[in-house]
């Protein structure tokens, strides 16, 4: 029962980083992956997504979403990866693999990281088009999809 | 001395990332408070408090957080990760 947690610039290899995660789990019978892409927006297309980040913060505050998704559920190994840097559309951003004896706590385990990655790790977006150039606001119902843990 | 760091729009606003400052505030918003009347910049940037989180030492906690013996402190927008 191990957690792992990269913040990185680089980019990572979905299908590499899956398979050893699922190698290296042992008494396990699922993993539920989930993994975020650069969405392109609709009418003017995106040059690239800008990702900051409070380096210390931002792997401590994982640490502790991870550690309390352990406590809750009855889980082996946590893997979370997050970049940040300049993004393209469609470039992998993060991904968060969780295993488990039985599915239902794996991909509860996911979404309850997901849940709090979203609004309680230090990272902010700015998106860039040819004609403008904004932060990402933070959605209220994201804040509000805490309430349901 | 206490390291006061900013992110994302904050940042931009005030036209640094980070600084370090001598402060006797004992607070969050007693900080905010002193920064306020240093430059217009800073002013606009806590306009709405509303609109900002801070981390103590890198931990969130409410404005009204003592400051006191703390390293560092951070303002930034609310977080858009994921």
């Amino acid at each position: 029962m191990s957690i792992n947690i990269f913040v990185q610039s680089d980019s990572f290899d979905l299908g590499d980083v899956s398979n050893k995660f699922v190698r290296a789990q042992h008494g396990m019978g699922a993993v539920v992956t989930f993994s975020g892409i650069v969405r392109d927006l609709n009418d003017d297309p995106l040059k690239f997504l800008e990702i900051e980040h409070y380096p210390g913060m931002t792997e401590k505050a994982i640490g502790e979403i991870a550690k309390n998704a352990m406590q809750r559920w009855s889980l082996g190994d946590v893997l979370v990866i997050h970049r940040y840097g300049k993004l393209s559309a469609g470039d992998l951003i993060m991904m968060v693999a969780t295993a488990a004896p039985h599915r239902r706590d794996a991909f509860e385990a996911a979404e309850y990281l997901m849940d709090y990655l979203k609004s309680r790790a230090p990272f902010w977006k700015k998106e860039n088009t040819n004609t403008m150039q904004g932060w990402v606001d933070a959605k209220d119902e994201d804040e509000d999809a805490l309430s349901r843990w | 001395m206490i390291k006061v760091l900013y992110f994302s729009w904050v940042r931009e606003r005030i036209g640094q990332p980070q600084e370090t400052l001598e402060t006797r505030a004992e607070n969050v918003t007693a900080l905010v408070e002193e920064l306020r009347r240093k430059d217009p910049r800073y002013a606009m940037a806590f306009s709405d408090l509303n609109a900002l989180r801070v981390a103590v030492d890198q931990v969130l906690v409410d404005f009204d957080a003592p400051i006191n013996g703390a390293k560092e402190v951070a303002f930034f927008p609310p977080m858009t990760g994921g």
